[in-house]
C-alpha cells in the first residue's frame, strides 16, 4: 500500500480537466515517468506555477466541484502518481478520473464543502501538510501551528483496491 | 416498479457485487484505440498476462493520430497492431480502413441494443444512441475488460430528459445537447445515465441519436443512452438481418431493452425544443452556452467539421447544403474530416467533397487529431476555432486556443461570414 500524506498543493477552482492535468500533445509518451515534466501545465489560476517548488513538493491536492472532468486519460492520475501526490480531496470527482485514481491504488476523497472551505483557510500557510489515513477514513490538517482531523467515506470497494494497490491483479484473480 | 434501460442492461450483465455499491459486469464489446491501449498492452506484458478474454469481442483502431506523425505515435501504432495480429483480432481497423472510434465502430454494427460497452474513451458514451450502456474508462479497467471481460461500477441513477416539441429549421441534435449541458451543468450527470425521450429523439436518426449521447459526458454522464426502435433496427438490419426473420421480430426483441413505463428515475427533466435557437459555446465550459443572436460577430480564425460528434454523413450534408456555392471568408481556413471512410467515400458519391474544397476547405483523413490539438489543426496562441467537436476546454485544441462548439450548419454559415453566423438564413 502505498503512503498518503504530506505538504499540500491546493487548487482553488471548480471543473479542473483532465486536459489542464496533461495535455493531450503528451499522451504519445509511451512510460509514466515521461510524462513527469508536464504535470498541470496548462492549469491557469492567480499565483499558481506548474513549475514552482509548490507543485514540486505537493504530496496531496486539494480543490473543489467536478475534479478531473473531461477526458478518460489515466495520464492524469500516473503524472501525480509519477511527482509524489497519491492523493486528491476535492468535494467531487468527476466519475472516470475518481475510478482511475483507485485502479491505480490511489486516493480520490471526497469532503463536504464545510470541511473544505476549513481547510482552503490554510491556502497561504507555507507549512500546510495533511495526513492521510485511508483505514481509519481520517484526514489530519496541519498548519500555521493548528491541527484539525475530518472524517472521510470511500466505498469498501475502493478502499480494497487501494489496500490491494490496484485492480489489475486482483481482478484476474476472482473473474 | 419498473426499471430504466440501463438498470435492465445491469441486471441482465451482473456477475457479482464483490462489496455493496459496486457491481461487476460482463461486457460484450471492449473497444480500443492506440492512445489509451497501448499502455494497457505494454502493463499486461509486464505483468506477464498477456492474453484477451475474447478476440471476437474486442475492436481496435487507429485513429488519434493517423498517419502516425512521428517516431512516438507511429510507436504507438506499431503496439496496437502486433497486438490485434497476435491475438487474431479480426476487427482492427489500420490506416486506409481507419476512421473515428465512435463513428466507426456504430457503422459496421458493431453495437446493438442491451450490449455494456467500454473504451479508453470518455466518448464512449455515444454508443448509448443504440439502447446500449457504454462507459468511457480509463487504462486499467480497460486492461481489465481486454483481460477478463468485466468491468466493475457503481450502478448510476437515471436521469430522465423527455424532449418535446418540434426541431425548429437550422436547429439539430448539437443544438439540443448543448442546450441541456447548459441546463444542468458540467456536473449536471455526474455517476447519472442520460436517458433520452421524448418525440423529437423518437424521430431523430441514428446520427442525431449518436450527436447528442457523445456529449453525455460533459455534463459528467456516464452514458448516454436513447431506447431502441425501429430506427434501430433500420440502421442495424444489414448486420442482423440473419438472426432475426424479419424487422419485427427484431424490434420486438430489442424492445425488452426500453425502459419501462414505471421506471423509477432520479429525476426527470423536461426540454422543449420549439424555442430553442442554434446554440454556441462561448467559455472553457461546455456549459457555458448562448445563442447564436447572441454570439453572432464574434472573430474566427479557423473551422473545423468533424469529430465524433458531428462528422458523420448527415452533418456534412447539412454543412455542404449551407456552404454550396458559397466560398471561405478570406479571414478564415476551413477544415473538414469525415469521420470515417465510408463516409468520405459516400461524401464524395453525393458531390459534398467537391462542395467543400470549391469552398476553400482542405479536406482531411478521417481522425480525431485537431479535436483534442494533437494533429491535423491545432491552433496558434490566441486564435480561434468555430468546431463541431465536443470539448472547449482552454488549450484543447492548441495551447493558448479557443473553440466555440456548435452544429455543423453553424459552423458552415461562420465559414462563409468569417466570424460566428446564424445559419437560419441560408437555409
Amino acid at each position: 500500500m502505498k503512503t498518503f500524506g504530506g505538504p499540500v498543493l491546493f487548487l482553488d477552482r471548480s471543473d479542473i480537466n483532465t486536459d489542464e492535468i496533461i495535455p493531450a500533445k503528451y499522451l504519445t509518451e509511451i512510460t509514466k515517468e515521461d510524462l513527469k515534466p508536464y504535470i498541470l501545465e496548462d492549469l491557469k489560476l492567480p499565483g499558481f506555477n506548474p513549475n514552482g517548488p509548490k507543485t514540486k513538493n505537493a504530496r496531496v491536492i486539494i480543490s473543489r466541484t467536478n475534479f478531473g472532468c473531461g477526458s478518460s486519460r489515466e495520464h492524469a492520475p500516473w503524472v501525480f502518481e509519477v511527482n509524489g501526490i497519491t492523493a486528491v480531496i476535492a468535494e467531487s470527482f468527476a466519475r472516470i478520473f475518481r475510478q482511475n485514481m483507485f485502479n491505480c491504488g490511489m486516493a480520490a476523497i471526497e469532503l463536504p464543502k464545510a470541511d473544505l472551505d476549513q481547510i482552503f483557510s490554510h491556502a497561504n500557510d507555507e507549512d500546510a501538510t495533511m495526513s492521510v489515513d485511508i483505514e481509519a477514513g481520517t484526514l489530519t490538517m496541519n498548519g500555521n501551528g493548528k491541527t484539525k482531523s475530518f472524517r472521510f467515506e470511500i466505498s469498501p470497494f475502493d478502499k480494497a483496491l487501494v489496500l490491494a494497490g490496484g485492480w489489475v491483479d486482483y481482478a484476474d484473480q476472482k473473474y | 416498479m419498473g426499471k430504466t434501460t440501463s438498470e435492465k442492461i445491469f441486471d441482465a450483465h451482473l456477475v457479482n457485487e464483490p462489496f455493496p455499491g459496486t457491481k461487476v459486469l460482463r461486457l460484450d464489446a471492449v473497444l480500443c484505440h492506440e492512445i489509451t491501449t497501448p499502455i494497457a498492452i505494454d502493463d499486461l506484458i509486464r505483468r506477464n498476462k498477456d492474453r484477451v478474454f475474447d478476440p471476437t469481442k474486442i475492436k481496435a483502431v487507429i485513429d488519434h493520430v493517423t498517419p502516425s506523425k512521428d517516431t512516438k505515435t507511429a510507436t504507438q501504432a506499431k503496439i496496437l497492431r502486433d497486438w490485434a495480429r497476435r491475438h487474431e483480432i479480426k476487427d482492427f481497423f489500420d490506416i486506409g480502413a481507419n476512421g473515428v472510434c465512435h463513428a466507426l465502430f456504430p457503422e459496421r454494427g458493431f453495437i446493438r441494443p442491451g450490449y455494456t460497452v467500454i473504451m479508453g474513451d470518455s466518448h464512449t458514451c455515444t454508443h448509448g444512441a443504440f439502447g446500449a450502456f457504454a462507459a468511457g474508462i480509463g487504462t486499467t479497467d480497460l486492461e481489465v475488460g481486454i483481460l477478463k471481460g468485466v468491468c466493475a461500477f457503481r450502478q448510476p441513477k437515471t436521469i430522465k430528459f423527455n424532449v418535446t416539441g418540434t426541431l425548429p429549421k437550422g436547429v439539430y441534435a448539437k443544438d439540443v445537447i448543448l442546450h441541456i449541458i447548459g441546463k444542468i451543468g458540467v456536473n449536471g450527470a455526474t455517476d447519472r445515465v442520460m436517458e433520452f425521450h421524448g418525440a423529437v429523439v423518437d424521430s431523430m436518426t441514428m446520427e442525431s441519436r449518436m450527436t447528442l449521447c457523445n456529449m453525455a459526458i460533459e455534463a459528467g454522464g456516464t452514458s448516454g443512452i436513447c431506447q431502441p426502435d425501429m430506427t434501430t433496427v433500420e440502421y442495424l438490419w444489414p448486420f442482423i438481418q440473419g438472426e432475426f426473420a424479419s424487422k419485427e421480430a427484431a424490434l420486438a426483441d430489442y424492445s425488452q431493452w426500453r425502459a419501462d413505463a414505471d421506471a423509477e428515475y432520479d429525476q426527470t427533466i423536461e426540454i422543449n425544443v420549439a424555442a430553442l435557437e442554434p446554440t454556441i459555446t462561448f467559455g472553457y465550459k461546455p456549459d457555458q452556452v448562448k445563442t447564436v443572436s447572441e454570439l453572432a460577430g464574434t472573430p474566427l480564425d479557423q473551422i473545423y467539421i468533424g469529430s465524433c460528434t458531428n462528422g458523420r454523413l448527415e452533418d456534412l450534408r447539412i454543412a455542404a447544403q449551407i456552404l454550396k456555392g458559397h466560398r471561405l471568408a478570406p479571414n478564415v481556413r476551413g477544415i473538414l474530416s469525415p469521420a470515417t471512410p465510408a463516409i468520405f467515400k459516400d461524401a464524395t458519391r453525393e458531390g459534398l467533397i467537391d462542395i467543400f474544397m470549391e469552398a476553400g476547405f482542405c479536406v482531411t483523413n478521417p481522425t480525431c487529431g485537431a479535436c483534442l490539438g494533437m494533429s491535423n489543426g491545432v491552433l496558434a496562441d490566441g486564435e480561434v476555432c468555430a468546431s463541431t467537436t465536443n470539448r472547449n476546454f482552454m488549450g484543447r485544441m492548441g495551447k493558448g486556443g479557443m473553440v466555440h462548439l456548435m452544429s455543423p450548419a453553424t459552423a458552415a454559415a461562420s465559414a462563409i461570414e468569417g466570424v460566428i453566423a446564424d445559419p437560419r438564413k441560408y437555409l
